[in-house]
């Protein structure tokens, strides 16, 4: 008889003792905050100087929020609230604007995500004897790893061969018996063309279920994978700053994802106001890290939209469910799993001479993939009057476009003058792609 | 004497050529020898053309990306074997060639050829030592 739960106590407790853990949680994360740069002044100019201010739930909001630019602003030590010596893990990610963010790990730290992470897995109904292939990409990107250790500490029989090559990745899901695997939903479409293409299809294949998540989707594309290999499919939320995967899962009823209340703290707001919003409307996501020391985040704005229902789930779990995530209150693009802010790729566009003023940016699917065009206007100018001038031209915005946003983009020189000019804010992000 | 070639990048889209064509045309200039280099997106047209000073200006002032290249153009025989000849000067005396374009005179018995030799000094002397009739500024004018 295998365990419906991995921390039954905890994951049922009725909603006063979940509010308790966070009142408890809050504290240490305050106690923690005051040792870094960042908190250390933001919170004393709040007037927080201590976590015995904080005594019940709604305290939360005397706190304020922490922002994007704040990491970005503090980056690379302000939010490290350990020494350096006890930090085993380091994740950071690419700027929008060349400065990146960085989130620090202490072993406590890892070993309490790696919990959350294994309470995620065995709420889908995935276990020990399972075999899990892992297609998120391992890095510096907390996809790949954040499962990792979660499901080693499952027991899980991990194989981390990470994202890409997809003929591998499916000679690998036959040869040795893949029953799960975590991979972004666009991708496990490619994946499932692949398979169609290479001969015997899905013959030979022993994969009951797959964890999905970087990437916005819809239900519709949830059903379509689950038809497409006859298998189940688990929604996931995380994100770099508050860990990684794992934030909120879905459990065998696939219906929203149950927040792990005890180890974050989730909050919808309105996003103009900053005001708190009830269940069922929806805002922006706000989340508190009550289970990492090294980099303690409060009231974080993940820019996400959603909602949150407190409905009982049949399940019997006790945490809040969030909605898929409905939009952005910022205009980053998700592609292929990727995070891109168009303010990325005209960064590496505007600083190449031979370019001009206008620029545009298409996004279409090609197949289950995304495909980004990056259309460009040459700059008079600088025209040499060759044609191998303007060749090497596009290979260059391509290869430096692919080295620093990780996706291979088709780049199309236009005449100056060509790209179409909107009054006031022009237009730079066409998405073609099926609204979900 | 080298000519001034004028080149315009232009992409792939439908009335662009004409769009250069008549702007020139409307304006009194004449194109005495042109050609398209193209790839799968954009294409590069170069082109010889009477008034070069003039012709460049306008294509700027129209927001033409475009720009001049020095080439050489020389007269040969329209006959068999005309371009040989002067190929066979051009690689004993080991001069490379970029690229290059043929024109048909209509009222002589020449054709027109245009060079873009890698080293344009280099390849003028080669062929003015080789008695080379090479084509003046002042006779694409009259042309």
């Amino acid at each position: 008889m295998t365990e419906k739960f991995w921390n039954k106590e905890i994951e049922t407790a009725p909603r006063d003792q979940i509010e308790k853990l966070q009142v408890q949680g809050l504290k240490k994360v305050i106690q923690w905050a005051l040792d870094t740069p960042f908190y250390g002044k933001k919170l004393k100019k709040s007037e927080i100087n201590s976590p015995d201010d904080f005594n019940c739930i709604a305290d939360l909001t005397k706190l304020p929020f922490t922002t994007k630019d704040d990491l970005r602003n503090n980056f690379p030590r302000g939010l490290l609230a350990v020494d350096m010596s006890e930090v085993v893990r380091i994740h950071s990610s690419s700027g929008t604007t060349g400065i990146p963010t960085v989130i620090y790990f202490t072993q406590d730290d890892v070993n309490r995500w790696s919990d959350i992470v294994a309470r995620s897995i065995i709420a889908t109904g995935a276990r020990k004897g399972d075999i899990f292939q892992n297609m998120m990409t391992y890095g510096l990107f907390t996809g790949g790893l954040g499962l990792h250790y979660g499901a080693e500490k499952v027991g899980m029989t991990v194989i981390p061969v990470s994202s890409g090559n997809t003929k591998r990745q499916v000679q690998i899901m036959k040869d040795f018996q893949s029953t799960v695997v975590h991979a972004t939903p666009s991708y496990l479409m490619h994946l499932h063309s692949v398979i169609e293409q290479s001969g015997p299809g899905l013959a030979g294949l022993a994969l009951r279920k797959t964890f999905v998540g970087a990437e916005p989707h819809s239900e519709n594309t949830r059903l379509k994978i689950e038809e497409m290999f006859g298998i189940d499919a688990y929604n996931s939320y995380g994100l770099s700053e508050l860990n990684g995967p794992g934030v909120a899962f879905e459990c065998e009823f696939k219906d929203s994802m149950h927040v792990w209340e005890d180890a974050y703290i989730v909050e919808i707001i309105d996003p103009a106001t900053g005001q708190q919003l009830p269940a069922g409307e929806e805002g922006e996501v706000v989340l508190t890290n009550l289970i990492r020391q090294a980099t303690p985040l409060i009231r974080y704005r993940t820019r996400d939209l959603a909602y949150l229902t407190n409905e009982p789930c049949r399940c019997g779990r006790t945490h809040q469910r969030l909605s898929r995530i409905t939009g952005r209150t910022d205009d980053m693009l998700i592609i292929n799993g990727v995070n891109v802010f168009p303010s990325q790729i005209e960064e590496i566009i505007m600083q190449i001479p031979e370019v001009g003023t206008n620029w545009q940016i298409c996004l279409d699917k090609d197949g289950a993939l995304d495909k980004l065009t990056v259309n460009v206007e040459i700059y008079s100018k600088m025209f040499s009057g060759d044609a191998s001038q303007i060749e090497k031209l596009r290979s260059r915005i391509k290869e430096e476009l692919r080295a620093s946003i990780v996706i291979n983009p088709i780049v199309r020189l236009h005449e100056p003058g060509f790209l179409p000019v909107s009054e006031g804010k022009a237009k730079r992000v066409i998405d073609n792609r099926p609204k979900i | 004497m080298r000519l001034k070639q004028i080149s315009v990048f232009l992409e792939n889209k439908k009335g662009r050529l004409q769009d250069v064509c008549s702007l020139l045309g409307s304006n009194g200039i004449n194109m005495r020898a042109l050609t398209i280099a193209e790839t799968e997106s954009f294409g590069v047209l170069r082109m010889v053309v009477d008034k070069s000073d003039q012709a460049i200006d306008l294509l700027r002032k129209n927001d033409f990306a475009a720009n001049v290249t020095d080439v050489v153009a020389v007269e040969v025989e329209d006959k068999p074997g005309g371009l040989a000849g002067i190929l066979k000067i051009i690689s004993d005396n080991d001069v490379n060639i970029e690229y290059m374009y043929g024109f048909v005179e209509k009222f002589s018995d020449k054709a027109l050829l245009v060079f873009r030799f890698e080293d344009t000094d280099h390849a003028q002397r080669i062929l003015n030592e080789n008695g080379v009739s090479i084509v003046a500024e002042k006779d694409i004018q009259g042309l």
